[in-house]
């Protein structure tokens, strides 16, 4: 599968990114869980590409595979993760390219940090508690290269003041000193120390406040801008991924099932799944819309249905879905869904009540959403 | 509405003793809620929605000021006055996976308010009010779940138990602490659209916590949403109201800060710049208006000095601020256009929603010049 660098015009590409060769490229990537009950297959021939600068989100509900694709491609599986199959190519900055799965282990422990870091889901555990945020970032130097304390000094107050932190503050004080927001930040600063090519980002923002997360968004929006790293992260928040991704790939059951522009997908999702989503989120801004969930539940990945494993949930499935695995299908250059019946989904929405319901008199009383739907 | 409220908190509040000092998690709070009503409490955490809501369902006694159930101080009600308040008013914890016995199965849970409160008689008609229930709550067919764990069930199955344990008692209202934040996107939804239902066809009112504003907007879109900052509600109105126009510059801040599932919309809206990040700590509550150091909009002499009462700002909605309300006193009695700039009308020809951006803030300069008049007034 290509992938296609048409970018909205929103998202300014850096210029080294104008050469068509992804800097992470992810094919066919199977990753397995031995459990009690059998072997579960949690990730299923996940092919994208990452391109230079670019930010691509992965977005999906508990269980779909996005954080078990984001630590594969780190090769930070548990004991019983493994990846029969696939491969991780990376091009370093001298122009070679490897396979991550087949580097030998002191490599990869440079590959990670180094080339490609990660900033993990839960802030809060993420830090040592009993080290001083100055300690731990002049540790994660020096495990890696030799450096002279007074330029890791100054490369981390750097850092800092661009996640928006007081260095002098932030340097001396113990994790559980600082905020849940601001520890998200020090990890987002500690990751950047080996200024790393790419960046991955479990649920960056979850369980952050509205106006931390808000802050989290423009610190990695700006910092993104002057450091001209790839991001790959994770998300269930559709919402974090229309502020932030270029490209946007969504998984279901282990397997990416549809990757598009963030246009493609918000405005043109092509995936019945994708299109479930979306119209399960309410927007704040504007009408209010009818939100309706996706039928069903997510399926038990030891044995899932056949044919495409969103049929049992899909208001589009019928024969060849119940039978056949999609194979994803090129919708548009860069748009590609695993749908069958691709070509008919259409996003539409139901306006309950137009924003106007606001100009109501007080007394008036705003009707209710079955009888103005009706 | 006319008569009284079903439950009203009337100037509410709670202090906790720490070894750092005292906190002020509810602070001066009052509310209502009519029968069948929706009231929404929003905010960041550490705002007091959750203690103001158990305080409303009778968890916690106030440490000042009264809870009214209609009509009656519920501290100050006999035994059995109680236990009638006790069935009306349920409460739904955020966590499924901490609020259900893990030792119970849904039918022992389900089962034992009923008991308690005499509502059943025999083996046979427990069980068929217990299915009764769960059908009520989408867990179907009820066989199914009856004899199941807790632990044999996902956390939208198990927050539809604890739904189904609040209706056991045909409550006259509900208290739902974040009852669906630890949900996945989808089964979020159904959750909600159950909830609004049983709303709707049972009656239910809803004291309903959330910090979610997306989440109030769509439940709470027929009934009213409370702002809570650091203990203190402040602003107060129709949902509609204050979602499309919000006036003190907390909420907006709020609003203008969500991301929205919509890139175009989300990436070019003007946002409201607050001064500050951080939330100040309760054991330390800065003076005057306690968000003055966050606040765009706020003087010196006066919001550091003065505290806000929250107070009508026009028929429809409360606003504590002091910048806010003699902006109002200035539009009455000048009738000035520009002064209406987060009305609206603004809002309606506005189509991405940015009505309330900096520039308003920014259009405003007369407001600064004028503020130590407004002290001595």
């Amino acid at each position: 599968m290509t992938t296609v660098g048409a970018q909205p015009t929103t998202t300014p590409q850096p210029a080294a990114a104008a050469q068509d060769e992804p800097i992470l490229s992810v094919r066919d990537l199977c990753v397995e869980y031995r459990a009690a009950a059998g072997i579960v297959r949690a990730v299923e021939g996940a092919s994208f590409d990452l391109h230079a600068g670019e930010t691509i989100a992965l977005i999906g509900e508990s269980g779909s595979g996005k954080t078990t694709l984001g630590l594969g491609v780190l090769r930070l599986l548990p004991k019983s993760g493994r990846t029969p199959r696939g491969q991780i190519l990376y091009r370093r900055r001298d122009g070679r390219i490897e396979d991550v799965l087949k580097l030998p282990n002191e490599e990869l422990r440079r590959f990670r940090w180094q080339e490609c870091a990660m900033v993990f889901q839960a802030a809060q555990n993420a830090l040592n508690p009993v080290a001083r945020v100055w300690d731990q970032m002049l540790d994660t130097v020096r495990a890696h290269r030799g450096a002279r304390r007074d330029e890791v000094r100054e490369r981390c107050e750097r850092l800092l003041g661009m996640v928006q932190l007081e260095p002098q503050r932030v340097l001396h004080a113990f994790p559980h000193e600082l905020s849940g927001g601001m520890r998200q930040r020090v990890l987002i600063a500690m990751s950047l120390l080996l200024d790393p090519q790419v960046l991955i980002l479990d649920e960056p923002t979850t369980a952050l406040d509205i106006l931390t997360q808000r802050a989290i968004i423009e610190v990695l929006r700006s910092v993104r801008a002057e450091l001209h790293f790839a991001m790959l992260f994770i998300s269930h928040d559709l919402s974090l991924a229309a502020e932030l991704a270029d490209r946007v790939a969504t998984m279901y059951a282990g397997k990416v099932v549809e990757l598009g522009t963030v246009r493609d997908i918000f405005y043109d999702p092509k995936h019945p799944y994708t299109l479930g989503l979306i119209k399960a989120v309410p927007p704040v801004a504007g009408d209010l819309f009818e939100i309706s969930s996706i039928a069903g539940t997510p399926p038990n990945l030891l044995n899932l249905p056949p044919g495409c494993s969103f049929h049992p949930r899909c208001a589009y499935a019928r024969g060849q879905c119940t039978t056949d695995v999609p194979p994803l299908y090129a919708v548009a250059a860069g748009h590609a869904s695993a749908c069958h019946y691709w070509s008919e989904v259409q996003l539409s929405r139901k306006v309950i009540d137009a924003r106007s319901g606001s100009l109501l008199p007080a007394g008036e009383a705003v009707p209710s959403p079955g009888e103005a739907a009706g | 509405m006319s008569g009284q409220p079903l439950l009203a908190l009337e100037r509410v509040s709670q202090v906790f003793r720490t070894r750092q000092g005292q906190v002020r998690a509810v602070d001066d709070v009052s509310l209502a809620v009519e029968p069948g009503q929706v009231v929404c409490l929003v905010g960041e955490s550490g705002s007091g929605k959750t203690t103001s809501a158990k305080i409303a369902a009778g968890l916690r006694r106030p440490t000042s000021g009264a809870v009214r159930f209609q009509g009656q101080d519920i501290w100050r009600m006999d035994r059995n006055q109680f236990r009638g308040y006790r069935r009306a008013v349920q409460y739904i914890h955020q966590d499924p996976y901490a609020s259900l016995n893990p030792v119970h199965t849904v039918f022992d849970t389900v089962a034992a308010p009923l008991r308690h409160h005499g509502l059943v008689r025999g083996h046979a008609e427990t069980l068929r009010r217990a299915s009764d229930l769960l059908v009520e709550v989408d867990l179907t067919p009820p066989e199914n779940f009856l004899f199941k764990y807790p632990h044999q069930l996902s956390g939208g199955q198990r927050q539809r138990v604890s739904v189904a344990r609040a209706l056991t008692l045909h409550p006259l209202l509900i208290a739902a602490d974040e009852a669906t934040s630890m949900l996945d996107v989808s089964i979020r939804v159904s959750m909600l659209n159950m909830l609004k239902r049983l709303s709707a066809d049972l009656g239910v009112g809803f004291l309903f916590i959330t910090h979610d504003l997306a989440i109030a907007k769509y439940f709470a879109w027929s009934g009213h949403i409370a702002v809570m900052y650091l203990g203190r509600v402040v602003e107060y109105g129709p949902t509609p109201t204050i979602i499309n126009a919000p006036r003190h510059p907390y909420t907006r801040a709020l609003l203008s800060a969500i991301p929205e599932p919509d890139p175009d919309l989300t990436r070019h809206r003007d946002r409201l710049q607050l001064r500050g990040v951080d939330v100040a700590s309760l054991l330390h509550v800065p003076s005057g208006c306690s968000f003055h150091p966050r606040c765009p909009l706020s003087e010196q002499g006066l919001c550091d000095v003065l505290r806000p009462e929250l107070a009508p700002i026009d028929p429809r909605r409360d606003v504590a601020c002091h910048v806010v309300a003699r902006e109002k006193t200035e539009k009455v009695v000048a009738s000035h256009p520009e002064g209406a700039a987060c009305g609206p009308e603004v809002v309606a020809s506005h189509p991405e929603g940015a009505a309330c951006g900096p520039e308003v803030v920014a259009s405003h300069p007369e407001g600064a010049a004028c503020g130590p008049e407004v002290v001595a007034s």
